[in-house]
């Protein structure tokens, strides 16, 4: 891991968004976590420990890895940052391996996590296999069916899984159905939150747990080629994978950092997920000001996806302020164009990526004039073999 | 209706005559319009002193299954928070109405503009379940210039510090959730009862009203007795709107069995 300065306070806005509108109930809680968060963070034994586990558990550094063929396709060179390799298989247990250990350390027998596409909830019922931690991961019903696979490793790891049936049975209601948990159990439990969302401190606590990405990919590219890339992307869903990665870049002004959201059936059938591209008023979601799609009184939209990672109709608030600011631009890939990505990565390189990083992918084969492109594969697609082969027989 | 929202709910406290005002909760739009109309009216008829007029919101993270569905229902039934503000007019004229509504209902369309059409249909109070005092200020400013009483909550979790922050800021009332928990019906009642509503009086100036959990005659009894100025009672409410064939008058009979059993015995 880098040397991140451990940092005296926790930012709680990024310009106009952010904060934390939650019920009164869960104020101590959030007010204990940001306390337990920052002595953690500044304590060497808190960091060694992790930073061990992130190496010999983990697998980190993952690869940079130069992908030929694919950088042949494009006309320039492309890395991808292999955060498929990760134990579990996508990048989601960096965070939640930090944060399990948090709750650990806060007193916390109980952990509780939400899931779209499976990934952060495998993460965290690994890490509280591995921490003896009770696990409950709510999962919606529409997600369950997508993901099923994930379902039984979860099980497996002794996590126990809720199923969500309101609304769209998809991530959303995950989330609240999370909340709603942590208000009634907040005294035992820790919430560990999947995605850059939800109230401070919980978007500075996972860009904090995710900034490995992008310190190490900015080393490693350092170290190999000697100069830092024009172009980095990264899929955008709640926006945890593609923090992390802008985190290690944002100082760099002549890097562009390029976040890709599901524009689904396209952004203007209104069935996509992509509220940061889409533009229009902020929202509060899940306890923070950001990005969200929404109707004109204020009632939050269903978003759309195939990948059920990216079907959120909301966003991370650092991403709202990066995008307002200028230095971070949002673009959106549609589900089409996802799948499409998916064979062609998997011919090109025998990478066979998560669906929510195929849009990432999708950008830069649409988008091909980069020099040095560092892409953020942030998971890998077998979870999303069944749902790609059955939308593939149905066409 | 010009009255001043703060003055007219200390009145109504005031005028209840009962151990403890009751003000029960309805969700606007459920389970239709024009129901809800009926539901609010039976309140009014059963013998309710305040009357909390919710918004459906699609997330609402403070409520428990009972309202979610509710508010999910309303929406599905088209209610938008227009008609909610309409069916708030219909009622203000009778009974000093409460709303409760989620953060983004009010964010949205902003605050200065939500506000102007709380003040054009009477509504005397708001509470905004997912709006902390950390995020209040400028709401705060904005109520206090029309008269609207913002009603603050503070949960068994409250510590000592925010809890006279909170009692100090707070309009109308203050609302002492009884539980950590969402809405919701239980059994039996919340253990320390007494102790939660002695630490919230000593906090604050205007009367207490306990909410979340009480949804039989005997825990808004036991409220009472433990010396809250005000009960709420929304989900079993609720659920009598929906399930009953006559939710109105299921509703009017429920509200007619709190108010017996906060009142005031006969001297």
């Amino acid at each position: 891991m880098s040397a991140v300065e451990a940092r005296k306070s926790v930012p709680h806005r990024y310009g106009p968004y952010g904060g934390q509108y939650v019920p009164e109930t869960l104020m101590p809680a959030l007010a204990e976590l940001e306390s337990a968060w920052l002595d953690a963070w500044s304590d060497a034994a808190f960091r060694s420990e992790l930073a061990l586990l992130a190496r010999d558990y983990v697998g980190r550094p993952t690869p940079l890895y130069e992908a030929s063929r694919l950088s042949e396709r494009v006309g320039h060179a492309v890395y991808l940052k292999r955060e498929d390799l990760n134990h579990t298989g996508s990048h989601k247990l960096n965070n939640a391996l930090g944060q399990a250990l948090l709750a650990r350390r806060m007193g916390k027998q109980r952990v509780i996590a939400e899931t779209g596409a499976g990934q952060h909830g495998v993460a965290s019922a690994t890490a509280c296999a591995l921490l003896a931690i009770e696990c409950v991961v709510y999962m919606g019903e529409e997600d369950m069916r997508r993901q099923q696979p994930n379902v039984q490793r979860m099980e497996l790891l002794g996590a126990r899984v809720e199923a969500v049936s309101a609304g769209a049975r998809t991530l959303k209601e995950a989330v609240s159905a999370a909340i709603r948990d942590w208000v009634e159990h907040v005294d035992s439990t820790h919430y560990i939150i999947g995605s850059a969302v939800g109230p401070a401190p919980y978007p500075a606590i996972v860009r904090e747990l995710q900034r490995t990405i992008g310190d190490e990919s900015r080393a490693q590219l350092l170290g190999r080629v000697g100069r830092l890339p024009s172009r980095v992307i990264a899929c955008v869903g709640g926006g945890s994978n593609s923090i992390g990665m802008f985190a290690g870049f944002v100082e760099d002004a002549e890097v562009e950092l390029i976040g890709v959201e599901a524009a689904g059936e396209g952004l203007a059938s209104g069935r996509h997920g992509a509220p940061l591209t889409a533009g229009g008023r902020a929202g509060v979601l899940h306890g923070s000001l950001s990005a969200v799609l929404q109707d004109d009184d204020g009632q939050i939209l269903e978003a759309h996806s195939i990948s059920a990672g990216l079907d959120y109709p909301g966003s991370g608030p650092e991403h709202a302020h990066l995008r307002d600011s200028g230095r971070a631009r949002y673009v959106a890939v549609t589900d089409k164009d996802a799948l499409v990505a998916f064979r062609e990565l998997t011919r090109l390189e025998g990478i066979i990526p998560a669906l929510e990083s195929a849009h990432a992918v999708a950008w830069l084969l649409a988008n091909s004039v980069g020099e040095l492109d560092v892409v953020c594969l942030s998971g890998r697609g077998d979870k999303d073999l069944a749902e790609v082969i059955a939308l593939s027989a149905s066409r | 209706m010009s009255a001043d929202g703060i003055e007219r709910i200390a009145a109504a406290f005031a005028a209840s005559g009962k151990r403890s005002a009751l003000m029960p909760y309805m969700m606007g739009g459920y389970p239709d319009l024009e129901r809800s109309l009926a539901v609010g009216e039976a309140c009014i008829a059963g013998g309710a002193d305040m009357l909390e007029l919710g918004v459906p919101f699609s997330d609402p993270l403070a409520d428990g299954p009972t309202i979610h569905a509710a508010a999910t229902a309303a929406l599905a039934a088209g209610t938008s928070v227009s008609d909610v503000l309409d069916l708030a007019a219909a009622l203000t004229g009778r009974i000093a109405v409460i709303m409760m509504a989620y953060a983004n209902t009010v964010l949205t369309p902003g605050i200065e503009p939500f506000l102007d059409r709380l003040a054009d249909v009477g509504v005397s109070g708001l509470i905004v379940p997912d709006l902390p005092f950390e995020e209040s200020d400028e709401l705060e400013r904005a109520a206090e210039r029309r008269g609207i009483a913002l009603v603050a909550l503070v949960a068994p979790t409250t510590t000592d510090v925010r809890l006279h922050e909170i009692g100090a800021r707070t309009r109308g009332f203050l609302y002492v959730v009884s539980v950590t928990g969402t809405t919701g019906e239980r059994s039996g009642g919340p253990v320390s009862l007494r102790p939660l509503l002695e630490r919230a009086k000593a906090a604050t100036n205007v009367p207490v009203a306990l909410g979340f959990g009480i949804s039989t005659a005997d825990q808004a009894a036991a409220a009472a007795d433990a010396g809250a100025d005000g009960v709420i009672v929304g989900s079993r409410l609720v659920r009598a709107a929906g399930e009953d064939s006559d939710g109105a008058a299921a509703v009017g009979r429920l509200v007619a069995e709190f108010a017996t059993a906060l009142a005031a015995p006969v001297a």
